[in-house]
């Protein structure tokens, strides 16, 4: 223990002294760093944060040394967390690279390709996005239809991808392609991965419910793509893309954490404001009564959070439960932004213009935003089902 | 605050779903029923349970208990759930031990808290006027007469009242019906002048009872703690009950979910599984995210209230509400998803529906602690 309390003890004065002042309140919607190209960082002390972090390795705490990571023991990065957590530390990078294609690369990558690609995820260098649905292929993921067609040392790839996030703002793709149409449709998948500077690769931004373009349509024409980027073996793609569908869900599962984007003010608050207040209480009582089913599902879920990460910490294998966090955190998100929309009334219906507080437009446009949390990286439905299946073991 | 049991806890875990799933299953509910027991309960496994030191869980080392506290407790309750067995443990071990210990002098404790631990002595708190949970409004008068008091009022829903020794009453000593100052607690002997109480049967097959108190006569070593200061300790000990039952309907919540994913793989129509139909996996696999959030609910406020925690009553509320709605879900959904036997009588996941709805409405409902959850935060 003396070891770990050596390590707090330099992690608190560490922090205390490199993280500036801005990186300890709470993150507002736009200020993300996924890094990247192509960034660009609305306040400059995003920047300084990620990379002081990253110089340590601790965009990526328990990432090997030997690639740029922090390489932490469970035990210290679970002192490095806590010790953010307790001066309110935003994270200094999220993305694609960090949550599902390092630990994927880590796992089933060549050495190559992690001396490669695992470097510049962790300085947040390249932005990566995730070529996996197609039109044909939402749910039913494994019928995809991108072709790619081994020519002597290179794949020649044509197909078309659709919702990959933030395609126009990444630098690279990890893709799933077909490459032996005539086996059983989860068995002729591979796993590449595809420059965005690469001829022929070309992304749309679609607009959304919500007036933003986070998702993308990526078309791939003739894209010639070396034998060497594909991932694990040819045709066993599929494993791969479940497990790093593991780490996206359980990435997703981790929506309305502590340390995630925030809403202006506590929705009570905004309730308050919107329709006054009789003896402290919302005046409203259909209203307060929704608040509080929101609010208190939202705490018991933080609860069954912590509840897991105990387990896991006193080495428990991980439970059932994790199966439905993604399921849970999102439908979750979605009833926060519906009391949200409640509480403010006409407040949270602008679209846009000068008569409505910024906060409240911004709400607006995540109360629609989180309407795809329930359909990205598997659907409830999905999730359900998957529940269902592994976890209460009923028939298919 | 620690959400995964520690060793001794799970030993106590284990030891009790062994011993309700041998020597309490749900048959003996249903015979205490059928016979119409006049205990309704089984004294000689009250006993056994006193034995096992159950009963001594909230009672101080110097008092003959083990001070191991409500996460104990929590999991005894909860095993306790899992066979809808009818036993003391909630209105003794828990209310009882918890009043006479956070309100109680020294002499109130050596007299009462050995008859407990023991096993001997059965209490029941005698809170309830309305139709609904409302602990803050209390019309039962308590006179000073002399140097001692008399009580007059009619007191429902009080659990284990037609079997208790002892009857821990909710009186008001002043103020109006609704202030939250002038509430006294009184210990009043069950047998006391003036004391009438008729059982309650309810739709659970579980104990409760009507007390009514005409012109009852207690001397001043009646009052439990300070008078005119009964509300705050009444509180105190409420949230325990709160998560207690909690822990209870978790259980019972645990076993009807359980049977009935069962259930659906056993049962076939159309050739196959009814659990092979997306219409029900769906709803099984949401029951099951429910129970799973509940568990940690429930677990934070045990763990809460064994260290006074700040948020001990804004976790009990949260358990107590979450508690309620997933046994209403997991109760409804039993009976529907066991289709036509579900109705019956004969099979069980009846019984836990009709458990579900009573300790719903025990020391409040979903309803209840969602506007105290909000009065707590600030809104």
């Amino acid at each position: 223990m003396a070891v770990v309390d050596n390590f707090r003890a330099e992690t608190r004065v560490w922090l205390e002294a490199n993280c500036p002042a801005s990186m300890r309140t709470p993150m507002p919607t736009d200020e993300g760093s996924s890094g990247g190209l192509r960034a660009e960082y609305k306040n400059p002390e995003t920047k300084i944060w990620l990379d002081r972090m990253s110089a340590k390795g601790w965009t990526t705490p328990t990432w090997p040394a030997e690639y740029g990571g922090g390489g932490l023991g469970k035990d210290e990065a679970m002192v490095l967390e806590e010790e953010m957590r307790a001066i309110g530390c935003r994270s200094p990078l999220s993305g694609m690279g960090i949550s599902m294609l390092g630990p994927v690369l880590l796992e089933y990558g060549t050495e190559a390709q992690r001396v490669e690609h695992l470097p510049a995820i962790i300085k947040g260098e390249i932005r990566w996005c995730q070529g996996y649905s197609e039109p044909g292929a939402g749910s039913d993921l494994a019928g995809l239809q991108t072709r790619a067609v081994l020519q002597g040392d290179h794949y020649l790839v044509n197909g078309h991808k659709i919702w990959t996030s933030n395609a126009h703002l990444s630098d690279k793709i990890f893709c799933l392609v077909r490459t032996d149409p005539a086996a059983k449709k989860h068995e002729g998948i591979s796993f590449l991965l595809i420059d965005m500077a690469w001829e022929g690769v070309r992304a749309r931004p679609i607009t959304l419910i919500s007036g933003y373009s986070v998702f993308c349509e990526t078309f791939l024409e003739n894209v010639r793509v070396p034998a060497g980027n594909l991932v694990g073996e040819n045709n066993k793609g599929w494993t791969i893309a479940k497990r790093l569908l593991e780490h996206e869900r359980k990435g997703i599962g981790g929506i309305g954490a502590p340390g995630a984007p925030t809403a202006d003010k506590p929705v009570y608050v905004i309730a308050k404001d919107a329709v006054g207040e009789v003896d402290g209480k919302i005046a409203d009582p259909a209203l307060r009564n929704q608040i509080s089913v929101q609010l208190m599902n939202t705490h018991a879920f933080q609860l069954t959070r912590r509840r897991a990460a105990e387990a896991s910490e006193a080495g428990q294998p991980p439970g059932p439960m994790s199966a439905m966090f993604k399921y849970y955190a999102t439908e979750l998100n979605k009833t926060r932004y519906e009391a949200v929309l409640a509480a403010g009334g006409d407040q949270m219906l602008g679209w846009e213009g000068g008569e409505y507080d910024p906060n409240h437009l911004r709400n607006t446009r995540e109360w629609l935003r989180s309407k795809a949390n329930t359909i990205e990286g598997g659907t409830s439905e999905v999730q359900l089902n998957i529940i269902a299946k592994r976890v209460l073991g009923l028939p298919d | 605050m620690a959400l995964v049991l520690n060793s001794e806890a799970q030993l106590v875990r284990d030891s009790a779903l062994e011993f309700f799933a041998d020597k309490s299953p749900i048959l003996m509910l249903r015979k205490l029923r059928d016979s119409r027991d006049a205990d309704g309960f089984s004294r000689p496994l009250w006993r056994e349970m006193a034995d096992l030191g159950w009963t001594g869980f909230l009672v101080p080392e110097a008092h003959g208990g083990s001070e191991f506290g409500m996460v104990g407790l929590g999991q005894v309750l909860e095993a306790a759930g899992r066979t809808l067995a009818a036993t003391p443990l909630l209105s003794t071990a828990l209310i009882a031990a918890s009043a006479i210990d956070l309100a109680g002098s020294e002499a109130q404790k050596q007299k009462y808290f050995p008859g407990l631990v023991s096993g001997d002595a059965i209490f029941a708190l005698a809170l309830e006027e309305g139709a609904h949970h409302n602990p803050n409004r209390i019309a039962t008068t308590a006179k000073r007469d002399g140097d001692g008091f008399v009580l007059d009022g009619a007191k429902r829903f009080v659990i284990d009242g037609h079997v208790a020794n002892q009857l821990i009453v909710v009186a008001r000593t002043s103020g109006g019906q609704t202030d939250r100052n002038g509430i006294t607690l009184f210990m009043v002997p069950a047998d006391a002048a003036g004391v009438a109480i008729t059982r309650s049967a309810m739709i659970d097959s579980r104990n409760a009872a009507r007390v009514t108190l005409a012109g009852v006569r207690v001397g001043a070593d009646a009052v439990l703690g300070r008078i005119d200061g009964g509300a705050d300790p009444l509180e105190a000990v409420l949230d325990r009950a709160r998560a207690g039952l909690a822990a209870e309907m978790l259980g019972s919540s645990s076993e009807a979910f359980e049977r009935t994913v069962q259930y659906l793989k056993d049962r076939k129509q159309f050739g196959v599984a009814i659990g092979s139909f997306q219409a029900l996996k769906h709803r099984a696999a949401q029951m099951f995210c429910e129970v799973e959030v509940t568990r940690s609910a429930v677990t934070a406020a045990l763990a809460a209230l064994d260290e006074n925690a700040n948020d001990a009553s804004l976790l009990a509320s949260l358990a107590k509400a979450k508690a309620s709605d997933t046994a209403y879900l997991t109760g409804n959904e039993g009976v529907q998803m066991h289709g036509g036997i579900g109705m019956t009588d004969e099979h069980e996941i009846g019984f836990f529906m009709k458990r579900a709805r009573v300790a719903q409405a025990m020391f409040g409902d979903g309803a209840f602690h969602r506007d105290r959850y909000a009065a707590l935060t600030g809104y």
